[in-house]
Formats: C-alpha cells, structure tokens, sequence
C-alpha cells in the first residue's frame, strides 16, 4: 500500500497520514491509494506538514512496516540511540526495523 | 512584461523593449537589452555608452549568474538602470542592491514593508563592491573607499 | 583566538532578526517552503529524517570554553542531551523545532557563534589545522588569514547562489592536517626564495561521486592578493559552473571539463581586473586580526619530563599527545572515538567538561578536527596526567589518535535522508573487533561513509567504507589506499561489496594481511601502496575452507 510521512513544520517531528491528521506513529499510517500526491500538496500548502512524501508500505497486523529500512528507522528513530526511540519500551523494535 | 515594482533611481524610465544580447549589436538604435543566465555580460561592453536599461533575468532564484552579470557591468562603468527580473524574492534584494542592481520586477509582487525592511537589515557589509558601500574592514581602519 | 568586534556582533544580531523574521513568514504563510528552504539552509537548518538538523559553525574549527560551554547547553536545552562533532569542524544538533531555531541562533550569538552558511550553495565554513598555533612546522598561523577570508565570504552578495556548495580550507604547513586538497580551493600559504608570504592556490578537489585531488592553479598569489584571488577563482565558477546537473556542480568537474589551464587562464585573466577594484583588506586589518592570535602567556621554566609510570597514561601521551612549539607544553587531543561509541558525538556533560578543562588546562581554547576529534592546543605537560584522569572519568580517555578505532564515520542511515545505509552500527563493530589490536596494527586512518556524497571522507580513507542501497538493503564497498595528507591519493574498490559483518570480516583480512607482511616502521598504508591492490583483494574474498 501507499502511506504518506512528512514532518510536522514547526517540531520537525516525522508524521503520518492517518486520513484524518498526522500522528506521530507510523501504525496509524493508512493506505492513500492513488491520492497520495493530492492529500501531500493540500496538506503542505495548509502547513501541516513539510516534506511529505509517498511511500511503499504492508500492513502487518496492527502495525504497518514502510518497505524501505530507511523509512522504517524513520519510524522509530536512530537504531544506534534506542534511548530515544519512540519506542522505548519495545525490545524488538530494533529487529522490526532490520 | 513584469511590472517594476521598485526603482531606485530619480531620472525617466526607459520606455523601449529590452533586446536580447545577441541581437543588441546589431540594432543600433536600441538601447535596453535583457541578459540571461547563460549570456555573456560582457558582451555588451562595447556598447555601454549607448546602453540605458539592462534587465538580468533570474528564470529561477536559485540561479544566481545575474548576480556576476550585474556586477561586472557597474565595474565596468554602466550607470544605466540595471533591473532584476523574474524569480525575485525578499531575500535576495540586499545582495542584488549590493550587486548593483537599482530596479526590481519580480514576477510575483513583494510585500513592500518585507521589502524594506530586508533591504535596510545590515547596517554593515564585510565586503566590497560595486555599491560604494565601506566595507567593515575600511570602517575600522579609518579609510576611504577606493 | 579571533573575538567579534561591534561590527561582527551586530552581523550575528542582524543574522539573527533576518531569520526570526523569515520564520515568522514560513509559519503564517506568507513564504512558501521552496522560497524558504534556500534561506533556512543559509542558517545550517536541514530538514532530516528524523527532525530539523542544526549545524553551527566553528570557524576554521577554533572555539573558547564560552563558547564549548553554550554548544553543551544548546544540546540540553534546545535538543536531546548531545551533539555531533563533523567532518568539517562543526558541530551538529539533530533534534531542532524550527519555531526555536532562532532563539538558538540569539544564543550562538550571545557568544560569538552563528550558524550562517553551514549549508546552502554558497561558500561554507573554511577549515584549518588543528594544531595551528601550537605546533613548530607551520610557518605561520593560518587562522588569521581563514578570518578574513571567513569575514569577506560572509553574506557576499554575488556568491550566495553558486551552482553548488563551496568549501575551503587554509593551511600553513607542508604537513596538511586539513585534507587541504580535497577542498573545492585549498590554500597552503607559503614563503618564496625571498622569504615573502604567499599562498599556493589549489582549486577543484572534492569527494563526493567523482573525487579528485585539486590541481595547484598558481604556486604563489602574493599574500595581500589572497581575498582578491579567491574572488576571482569563484566568479568564473559562479558564471561557468554547470547548474544544469547537481552531481556536475561543483567546481572540480568545472576545472576537469575546462582544463586546469583553461580554469586557471580565466582566473588569471579575471584576477587582474579585480585587483583595479581595490577589494583586498588592508595589511592594518590582517595585522589587527593576527594580533588576537598571539600566543597565549606560556609560562617559562616548566618540567619538560612527563612521568610515564602508569601504563596506561603513557599509552595516552604516545598516542593522543603531540610535541608543542613551546618547551614543557602538548597539544592534547581527545578522542570522541570511545570503543563500540559513536563517532563525534558527545553528550551535554562532556561537551562542558572539556569546556572547563580547556579553562583549566589549556588558555580557555579547544579545536574541532576534520576526524571528530577535540584538540585541547596548550597543555603543560605538568598537568598532563591530571587532566588525563580526568578524561578517563569521563570516557574521554581513548588513546586511539589515527588508530583504527579512531574512525570518522558521517551519521549514516541512522541519521540522514541522504543516506543509502547506516554507518554507525558499522564503526562500532570494528571498533569492538580491534580494540585489543589497535595498538599492534598502529596508525590506520579507516572512514566510513553512508552514500556517495562522501561526507565521511570514505575516499580519503586508508580504509575506506561506503555504504549503498543494493535492492533495498544496506549493502557495503571496501576501498584501500586513501589518504587525505600532503601525499594525497584516492582509495581503491576492492571488489564486490558484502553485508555489515562481512565488512568488518573484510576489514580483518585486510589487517591480518598487514601485519603478516608489513616491514618494520610500515603503516597500513605504506604497506598497501608497496604490495598493491592484489594480494589485498585475494585476502579479502578468499573462500573459507568449508
């Protein structure tokens, strides 16, 4: 499926499209089909978002996994400073983004 | 033709359409050429005592060619109006005013108050160039410039 | 070391106004983020992939414990607790909102720093020796001479949109601690036959997709044409440089498709028009800045004996020390570079305790390394070991100066959007994997880059490694032979490139080979440049017996 990732204009904090806003966690990602462009346009010039850009991704359960490890670290954060991963607490995080 | 939305110069407009480079020489009554990027400013050297507007065309900001155009014609002793059109921002006005440029059409109108405050933002420049400006350098050494 | 005057201070300030006010502009709307990018670029601000980026400036590399001190503070205030130190003697933050970026810019300039043109097509921060100042075979300070060329490259009004970024570096030794001519100018100021100073122009070097060594342009422009020189060098690239390809921009592929003597005849040609304009800074001015170089009050009659009893003090003295033109000092370095670390980075608390030592220990002055490194220039050797403990209780102490743990390794996948695979992960393995070796394999300068835009300096490396995309999974070049000194040479690919463990495994067979065939005295690199490329490559992809 298509997801959308962008960063939020004024954190700078990587975001997703959820259909409805942008969330900071990449399984509230949804698929964006054929619009991706149209919904990164109208979002960017409404500054809710810079840089968006369409992605490859699969659903997984609960989760949605980017199909490039470089959205993936994007995802959770620098596989180097699992300290400051948005997911801490996840054991297996470091694997999911391998 | 983009509107001149700034001019910093007291005498008359010039009213005739800019030539290109190329076609300048030949057309001896003609006395406003346009240049481009890919033109050669100094091309035009010959013709400098005829020459009473040079428009530089900046297709994209980004491609800053006019900038050495502009400036290679003040050094060269062009006092006509030298006019940046195009892709003109806010923020490139001080360095183009600082490159000799005394009249602006950009293809998108500035907001003017933006405008001036942007142009009057340093009260100092650390170089030289065709503007008259002191550099900082002279400033602190008591000298007049050149 | 060089403090603002009214008139710097008031360009920092104003810089400041000019970005809060371009901020404001970009969150109401009014200017658009193709508009705005170029700008926040000029100000170091990079959108990455994990948030806003901020590379401050330290000019040709040389800062005071002030200013280290605010560095460390910006990080807990602003960012996550830690910095990254570059390969261009900046430093990074990775964690910026954009909304605070100004009010970290009026923080910088509270003390003299800034972070104007750290990106951009523009001319960026110009490096220097990181020794400068402190060390006998230079022939003078570079630094002032970087000043002005610091100061008239700021805000100059025709070369802020070149086709491409543009970085120099301005040495004064025959020993380049700079990678001088892998700059797009170089400049090694020299002295002629009658002893008058001049600088040797180098023009077109670079990494990147097409390395390549700067040809010297002209051997000695005199030094009060220097400024001049360089204006005329980059306005014949900023009107001939290609904008039509971004990987054909820069000034080396100016030079190379021109020719050196076609590149250099229009320099020539320009230059002697500019020197009509009187754009050269008056003697006054050089001699007003080189004035804030003087040495600093070195005491007299100090011991110049170190007691090397504790073997591991001694390890670090041999390694992390280098004799100072000054009887009884050192130039200390401390490695970044802790084993299984990241490279460059360090945390809040560090940055302020090497802010302190360097009040303590080193006439309140610090330098950053092109090799991530910090210098501490001016340390008596009385208090060498105090220091050193010091160091040690805070996990500064490694004592792998241009060891093969001393690795320079750019943020990589972990970090940048630009990159084709992390580099991080990779520098850690081998320095876990060497550390007991270190020391027996001896001087190997090993670089690892995550893409091809080579901000690792993986050419350059006497091992070089660069990461790439293959189908979508991190994939990793082996290149041998780089060096990035006065004997300047581009590494080799060795062959097919392997996965992460494979390229630490590579690495080992490569250093086994050394040590099995190194004469005495040879480093890595003088064994590889005697036996070549061949038996490395057979070492390094020979099958394992099953």
């Amino acid at each position: 499926m298509k997801i959308l990732t962008g960063n939020d204009l004024k954190s700078g904090a990587v975001t997703w499209w959820t259909g409805e806003g942008w969330s900071l966690h990449v399984e509230d990602a949804v698929d964006v089909g054929e619009h991706g462009a149209e919904i990164a346009a109208r979002e960017a010039a409404a500054r809710h978002v810079v840089g968006p850009e369409v992605i490859d991704a699969t659903r997984e359960g609960d989760s949605v996994r980017p199909a490039h490890i470089k959205y993936r670290i994007r995802a959770v954060g620098p596989t180097v400073r699992t300290d400051l991963s948005l997911k801490r607490a996840d054991p297996a995080a470091g694997n999911w983004v391998i | 033709m983009m509107e001149t939305q700034f001019r910093f110069r007291t005498d008359e407009p010039v009213g005739d359409p800019a030539v290109t480079v190329d076609s300048f020489g030949e057309q001896t009554n003609a006395s406003a050429v346009r240049i481009e990027p890919g033109d050669d400013a100094r091309d035009l050297l010959p013709y400098l005592g005829r020459l009473r507007l040079v428009e530089v065309n900046f297709p994209v900001f980004g491609d800053g060619r006019g900038y050495s155009a502009a400036r290679i014609l003040r050094e060269a002793g062009y006092t006509g109006e030298l006019r940046a059109v195009g892709d003109v921002l806010v923020d490139q006005l001080a360095y183009m005013r600082r490159c000799g440029f005394d009249s602006f059409a950009p293809e998108h109108p500035l907001v003017e108050a933006d405008a001036e405050a942007a142009m009057a933002r340093y009260a100092d420049v650390y170089t030289p160039t065709v503007d008259g400006r002191a550099p900082i350098w002279a400033k602190r050494h008591g000298l007049a410039r050149a | 070391m060089y403090v603002y005057d009214e008139y710097d201070q008031q360009m920092v300030d104003a810089r400041v106004a000019d970005f809060r006010d371009q901020v404001r502009r970009r969150l109401d709307g009014s200017l658009a983020e193709e508009q705005f990018r170029p700008l926040r670029l000029m100000n170091g601000l990079y959108l990455q992939l994990h948030a806003y980026m901020l590379r401050v400036a330290v000019p040709y590399g040389t800062l005071s414990s002030a200013q280290m001190r605010m560095l460390g503070d910006i990080a807990d205030k602003y960012d996550r607790g830690y910095g990254h130190f570059t390969t261009r003697q900046n430093i990074q933050y990775n964690w910026i909102k954009l909304d605070e970026a100004p009010d970290i810019l009026a923080d910088l300039a509270s003390v003299g720093m800034h972070a104007i043109q750290t990106s951009g097509n523009c001319i960026r921060n110009t490096t220097s020796d990181q020794y400068a100042g402190a060390i006998a075979d230079e022939i003078v300070d570079p630094r002032p001479y970087a000043e002005l060329i610091r100061q008239w490259s700021t805000f100059h009004p025709e070369f802020s949109y070149l086709p491409r970024k543009f970085k120099m570096a301005v040495i004064a030794s025959d020993t380049d601690r700079a990678a001088m001519r892998l700059h797009d100018i170089g400049i090694q100021i020299v002295r002629n036959a009658a002893g008058e100073l001049g600088a040797a122009f180098y023009v077109g070097g670079g990494m990147g997709r097409t390395p390549m060594i700067a040809p010297c342009i002209n051997a000695f422009v005199p030094i009060d044409q220097m400024i001049t020189y360089s204006e005329a060098c980059l306005r014949v690239y900023n009107r001939y440089g290609r904008r039509d390809n971004k990987y054909k921009a820069r000034i080396k592929i100016l030079v190379h498709e021109l020719g050196k003597d076609e590149y250099t005849r229009q320099v020539e040609e320009e230059f002697k028009h500019l020197l009509t304009l009187n754009l050269e800074p008056p003697l006054a001015e050089l001699e007003r800045i080189k004035a804030q170089f003087a040495d600093p009050a070195f005491a007299s009659g100090l011991p110049d004996s170190l007691d090397l009893s504790d073997p591991d003090f001694a390890l670090w003295v041999k390694n992390n020390t280098h004799t100072h033109k000054q009887a009884g000092y050192l130039v200390v370095t401390i490695s970044l570079k802790p084993t299984g670390g990241i490279p460059g980075d360090a945390s809040a608390d560090q940055i302020r305790l090497m802010a302190d030592l360097a009040a303590e220990y080193s006439f309140d002055e610090l330098r950053v390394t092109h090799a991530q490194n910090i210098v501490l220039p001016h340390v008596q050797k009385a208090q060498a070991y105090a220091l050193w403990q010091k160091l040690e209780a805070a996990g500064l102490g490694a004592a792998n100066l241009d060891k093969i743990g001393d690795i320079i390794a750019c943020p990589g996948l972990d970090y940048c959007s630009l990159a084709n695979a992390r580099s991080i992960p990779v520098a850690q393995k081998i320095s876990e994997r060497f550390a007991a070796k270190e020391q027996e394999i001896g001087e190997l300068k090993l670089k690892i880059s995550g893409c091809i835009n080579a901000c690792g300096h993986h050419h350059a490396g006497h091992i070089g490694i660069l990461g790439v995309d293959r189908k979508g999974v991190e994939n990793y070049q082996l290149l041998l032979g780089g060096s990035e000194g006065a004997d300047c040479s581009l590494g080799q690919i060795t062959g097919p490139g392997c996965d992460e463990d494979g390229i630490v495994d590579a690495v080992e067979r490569a250093t086994d080979l050394y040590l099995a065939t190194r004469t005495a005295g040879e480093r890595f690199l003088d064994t590889y440049r005697r036996v070549g490329m061949a038996p490395f490559k057979d070492a390094i992809y020979r099958k394992e017996p099953a």
